[in-house]
Parts: C-alpha cells; sequence; structure tokens
C-alpha cells in the first residue's frame, strides 16, 4: 500500500489500463510531453510512447470525434478535456454521438470510452473551469457519470469505467487532486458503477452527496455529533445512474434527508435524488427531502467563490432544519 | 494537387517592414504614422512591458488572480489595437488585456478582471469591446456576428478579435473566418503565433506550413506578419481595416511572436516543453528593442524618455490597484442580480434568503 493523493491514484489507474490492454489511448490537450496541466498523466507517454499517449491539436470537438472513431476501430479511448467548462465545445460528440452509438447502431457498435475531465470549485480558477455540469451529463441517456471523492475510490471507479463497454464521463474535482492523501492498494481493482458507498454511518439523518461536497458533508456531520445527531453521509460516487438502494435503505433507517450538491440548484443531481426518495419511500420519512446547492446564477469570477459554494455551515443548518421539522 | 499546395504555401512569406536591428528593410510599405504616434507606439508598448513584470510581482503575492503574461507580444498587440478606431469593437482572449486598456478599459479594472470581480467586465460607455475570452476561439465566430452587425448598419467600423497558434485548430476558427467571408463582413481576424498552445508546439496542431493560408479555404485575404515588428502590424492591420471599411471583406493576420514568460500564472512551467535556446533566439526578436533602436536612430527617443514612461506606469499601476483594493466586495445578491431582466420567483427567493444572511 502506498500514501497517494487523487492524482496519483488517477495517473496510477491510467497506468495500469495502459499495461493491461494495448487498445487503450490517452490523448487530450498537453497530456503527452507536457504531462497534463495538473501532471495527471505525467511520465504516462515516456512509458507508453507517443503513439498511445498522445497530444492533440487544440480541438474538444476533435478530441470527442477522435475518441468515437478509435472506438469504432476497436480502441478503448481515454480522452480528456483539460476542464469540464470547455465540454460545450464537444456538447454534440459526447451527448449527442457518443450517448447514442449503442442505441442507434441497434447494439452493433459500442463506445467503451471514458472522458475524463477536471471540474470543481475552491480553487480560483478563471472562468468555465470550475462549473459543476455533471447534470447536463447525467440527464443525458445512454451515459454513466462518475465523481469520486476519494484517492481509493478515484483509482477503482477509473479502471472500471476504462473497462466497461459504454461510455463513461469521469470528472475529477480539482479541490480534491491534492488536498489529502490515503492508502491506494498498488495492485489492480476495481469498485462497481453506479454503486454509492456509505462514508459514515448514522442512525438521525442521511446526507447524500458526491464530489468536494462529501468532504465538507462529513465535516458538518462531525460537528454534529458533537450536538448529539448522528449523521450518515452517503458518496454517490456514480451520479447516473444513482444507487437507489443505497439511498432507500438509509431513509429508511433515519427518515430524514438531505442531498448537498456543489452545482446550482435548478433540475440537476440533487433534485433527482429527491425524487427518487419520495416516490420509494416516501412513509418513511418524517420530514421533507431538502437541498443544499449553489444558487441558480452562472459560477461565479474565482474572487468570491467562497461566498457562493455552499459550506459545512450550510449544510449544518440544513440538518437542524429537517431534524426540528 | 501537390503542387498547388506547394504554390499556396510559397506565397506566404512574412511581411516586415522595421528588421530585428531596427533597420527599415520595406521602405514603401511604411506607414504614414506621425513622430508623435511613433513615440506614442513606443510608450504603449513599454508601458505594457511595465505592466506585465508588475503584474506577475503582484501575481506571486498573491494581489492578482488569473493572469496570463503578455511579455513579447507588445507589438503584435499593440501594433494592431493602434490601427483601430474608437468605434471598432474588440473581441479580446484571455492574453488580449493589453488591447483593451488602450481601447479604453480603465487599469483598475483590468485588475479586477484579474481578481474575478465582475466590475473588471464591464466596460465603460463608449468602450466597445468584450471582456477576454476564456474558450479557445469562441470570440471568433462572435466577431463574425458583430461585423455584420456594423455592416448591416452601414457603420464605418470593423470588429477584429484575436486567438492564437492553438485556437486555429478550433472549429469555431474556421467557421468565424467562413462565415465572415461569406457575408463580406467587415472582420479582423489575428491569429498571434507564439508558437506553443501551452505546451504544445505548432507543428503539432496543423500540417499546414503557415496559419495565414487557412483564409484560402475561406476565401478571403491572408497575411504573416513579423509580429515582433509594430510596424508592420499596424500597417497591416490598417490594411485590413481601410479594405473591410470599403466593404471588401475580412482578413485573416497571422502575427508571428512569442511570450517570454509561461502560458498562465496558474502552474504552467515553459522548461518543460522549451528550450533555453529557443527563448534566446525569440528575446533577440525583441519588438521593444529593435523599435528603440529605430527611434533612437531618427532622434525620437532617449533612455530619459524611456525611464519617464516607466515610473509613469509604475505609478499608475500602484493607484490602479489602490483603486481596484478599494473597491466593494462582491456579494451573491449581486451575481443574482446579474442573471435576468427580470427575476423569477425561484431566483427571488434565493434573492432574499441571500440577502437576509448578507446584512447579518
Amino acid at each position: 500500500m502506498a500514501q497517494m493523493t487523487m492524482v496519483q491514484a488517477i495517473t496510477d489507474a491510467l497506468h495500469t489500463e495502459l499495461k493491461n490492454d494495448e487498445n487503450v489511448l490517452v490523448f487530450g490537450e498537453d497530456v503527452g510531453h507536457n504531462g497534463g496541466v495538473f501532471r495527471v498523466t505525467d511520465g504516462l507517454q515516456k512509458e507508453f510512447g507517443e503513439d498511445r499517449v498522445f497530444d492533440t491539436p487544440l480541438a474538444e470537438s476533435a478530441i470527442g470525434g477522435l475518441a468515437i472513431g478509435l472506438s469504432i476501430e476497436g480502441y478503448r479511448p481515454v480522452p480528456e478535456i483539460q476542464f469540464f467548462g470547455f465540454v460545450f465545445e464537444v456538447m454534440d460528440s459526447v451527448a449527442g454521438q457518443l450517448s447514442r452509438m449503442r442505441y442507434r447502431s441497434g447494439g452493433t457498435e459500442t463506445a467503451p470510452v471514458t472522458i475524463r475531465s477536471p471540474f470543481g470549485g475552491g480553487v480560483a480558477t478563471p472562468e468555465m473551469h470550475a462549473d459543476s455540469l455533471e447534470g447536463l451529463m447525467a440527464q443525458t441517456p445512454g451515459l454513466k457519470v462518475v465523481i469520486p471523492s476519494t484517492p481509493y475510490d478515484a483509482k477503482g471507479l477509473l479502471i472500471a469505467s476504462i473497462r466497461d463497454n459504454d461510455p463513461v464521463v469521469f470528472l475529477e474535482h480539482m479541490k480534491l487532486y491534492r488536498s489529502f492523501r490515503e492508502e491506494v492498494p498498488e495492485e489492480e481493482y476495481t469498485i462497481d458503477l453506479g454503486k454509492a458507498d456509505v462514508k459514515r454511518e448514522g442512525s438521525d439523518v442521511t446526507i447524500i452527496t458526491y464530489g468536494a461536497m462529501v468532504h465538507t458533508s462529513l465535516k458538518a456531520a462531525e460537528e454534529l455529533a458533537e450536538e448529539d445527531v448522528d449523521v450518515e453521509v452517503i458518496d454517490l460516487r456514480t451520479v447516473s445512474p444513482i444507487d437507489i438502494e443505497t439511498i432507500v435503505e438509509s431513509v429508511q433507517k433515519t427518515n430524514r434527508a438531505i442531498v448537498v450538491q456543489e452545482a446550482q440548484r435548478q433540475a440537476g443531481v440533487a433534485a433527482n435524488v429527491v425524487a427518487e426518495i419520495q416516490e420509494r419511500a416516501i412513509l418513511h420519512l418524517e420530514a421533507p427531502v431538502m437541498r443544499v446547492t449553489a444558487p441558480d446564477t452562472v459560477y461565479p469570477f474565482a474572487a468570491d467563490e467562497g461566498i457562493w459554494l455552499p459550506d459545512h455551515k450550510d449544510v449544518k443548518e440544513k440538518v437542524n432544519e429537517i431534524m426540528n421539522f | 494537387m501537390k503542387q498547388v499546395l506547394d504554390n499556396i504555401e510559397s506565397q506566404f512569406e512574412t511581411f516586415q517592414i522595421l528588421n530585428e536591428k531596427g533597420e527599415i528593410v520595406n521602405k514603401e510599405a511604411m506607414p504614414d504614422l506621425s513622430d508623435e504616434e511613433l513615440k506614442e507606439l513606443m510608450r504603449r508598448m513599454v508601458f505594457t512591458r511595465v505592466l506585465d513584470q508588475r503584474s506577475i510581482a503582484l501575481n506571486r503575492q498573491g494581489r492578482l488572480g488569473f493572469y496570463a503574461p503578455t511579455a513579447g507580444q507588445e507589438a503584435s498587440q499593440l501594433g494592431s489595437q493602434f490601427a483601430l478606431e474608437k468605434g471598432d469593437y474588440i473581441l479580446p482572449g484571455y492574453r488580449d488585456v493589453p488591447q483593451l486598456i488602450w481601447h479604453g478599459l480603465p487599469l483598475y479594472q483590468a485588475f479586477l478582471f484579474s481578481r474575478g470581480h465582475f466590475h473588471g467586465n464591464e466596460m465603460p460607455e463608449g468602450v466597445r469591446a468584450l471582456s477576454p475570452q476564456i474558450i479557445i476561439g469562441a470570440q471568433y465566430v462572435q466577431a463574425a456576428g458583430v461585423a455584420l452587425g456594423m455592416k448591416r448598419s452601414k457603420k464605418d467600423n470593423v470588429a477584429i478579435t484575436y486567438t492564437g497558434d492553438g485556437g486555429t485548430s478550433q472549429g469555431d476558427f474556421y467557421e468565424g473566418i467562413n462565415v465572415a467571408g461569406a457575408f463580406q463582413a467587415p472582420a479582423i481576424f489575428i491569429i498571434q503565433n507564439n508558437y506553443f498552445a501551452i505546451s504544445v508546439p505548432v507543428e503539432q496542431q496543423t500540417a499546414a506550413k503557415t496559419l495565414a493560408q487557412k483564409a484560402v479555404a475561406a476565401g478571403i485575404e491572408g497575411y504573416v506578419v513579423d509580429g515582433m515588428d509594430v510596424l508592420a502590424m499596424y500597417a497591416v492591420t490598417k490594411h485590413a481595416r481601410d479594405k473591410a471599411i470599403r466593404g471588401e471583406g475580412p482578413t485573416l493576420i497571422e502575427a508571428l511572436t512569442y511570450r517570454y514568460g509561461p502560458h498562465t500564472m496558474a502552474g504552467d512551467d515553459p522548461t518543460r516543453y522549451r528550450t533555453e535556446d529557443l527563448d534566446t533566439e525569440w528575446e533577440k526578436k525583441d519588438p521593444i528593442v529593435r523599435f528603440r533602436t529605430f527611434l533612437e536612430g531618427k532622434g525620437l527617443w532617449t533612455e530619459e524618455e524611456e525611464n519617464e514612461v516607466i515610473e509613469k506606469a509604475k505609478e499608475d499601476i500602484r493607484e490602479a490597484i489602490k483603486k481596484a483594493d478599494g473597491y466593494p466586495k462582491q456579494k451573491v445578491t449581486d451575481f443574482i442580480s446579474h442573471m435576468f431582466e427580470e427575476l423569477p420567483v425561484q431566483l427571488q427567493e434565493q434573492y432574499d434568503e441571500y440577502k437576509a444572511k448578507e446584512s447579518k
């Protein structure tokens, strides 16, 4: 076992799959020679050669099209979109083409593409770098959308994503890239897509969340424990499809739930979780399922993202609100 | 067809007026600029170099936010901007803050832009420009639209937009120059080819020998220009502007230039992808050094004058930073107010909620 940051765990997963499967190709802007703007692909081109780990022209749409075409030719592409805000430049490839490949070919073609991309707030990036756009992806039938919150999960989920025969959008929260290390096995392992993880057990209230907000929620849970509120924290890990079973089981136990997401409030993943809970477990609820989210504005320019992003105090406040409902 | 390609590529020679030694090598092309205008160009370049140095220092002290260094690109940025009129519209990329400043964006607002304060994006009345575009190439298609609007309303103005060598790989680039050509819109498309898109060298962007030749497929004029030569940049942009105003359509200009610094101040390390030899080679072509030699030769410039510009720049920067520091902080209610002309009910609720928190 080694202590790894999330960046290192992701590099390790890419390394594992490049080694395991010669059809795996890693490409994107600056990912080859430079090793990626976050050094996620550092050293991979040197080890696996320029024909398997390569720089593309600066063209997100071309990266998407290349990935689709290469997958048709039997490769297993792992393209990087340098920052997920740039996904709009490749939106047709992702939502209009890639996601439909299996369906429109009646299953005769598949697109085992894993699009990796950094996103997320709190690291003072320019516009269009930090936005949480997973809701747009989650609403696209045919895509799986994965968001790890720990180095351990990142490695297992990325390997599983690359091996999956359907397209996966794998979103890496920039704030978690180097914020902490944990034990990550050096050998390969996978974590099932679509399976949530109970990051903290509790009996009074369930927080369903993902990405960086897992840590925000855990912090809130620790402080709430001192106030004798026992919080369970579920990390979705895959935001589409969501793990309904784990959520419903937990809510049946705690009878109270909130959903925490960094993304804006309207539509989105949290709204979907709330809908699933009320359809499947409404008679177990003692309070409405509420949301903690960012407000419905454009992601603010970096200077003041802190006042916009949800924090652990917002989470505590919302938990207290439903505890006293 | 190989012959056709060779023929096309051989015709894209680099246009230059002032060589590296500060000598005029193309007298016929010398633009009609007064001595005072020539000096103004020099002042702007020196000012902007100081601004770049100070911005980098301020960024390192944590007093600025997002910053893309500009040193090396003064001639391509300021020579082209100098050919514009007040009513012309600039659609800049994220490295093109100097053009905005000389088009009328107050310096303290440029600093606020860097810090991610929305006031940095609020163009003062009469300053016709968008704030810097972050998405590579997106401004190119928009420039075609602004230009088409100008043509329709019969304005004697142009839209000018900037991207880098990497930007020419984007679909938006091709769509922008093509649609502007189709409508014969008065647009000027500038490519500042600094040879590296972050780390990726231009040879890996395209098989084309020049970027300007991409104009051929769009059916518009294209030029390769020495982007370290402020006179050439001015002259070719002036030509493009005059032509556009006459209704003769858009122009694509490839400026060969170099950014001395990193891509941005957010952790890019150019030593991973560029050699010191290459840096040195380009520093010898420096736009300010050669223009200084030229002006000194004409008796138009002294060390004393340059020092005055440097001191003035430092003072202006100090004052602008002070003003930026004192500018009111942003609030979430400000963000919400900027979303719609009239807030929908849900947003109004959110506004009230944040208003209550903010007034605590």
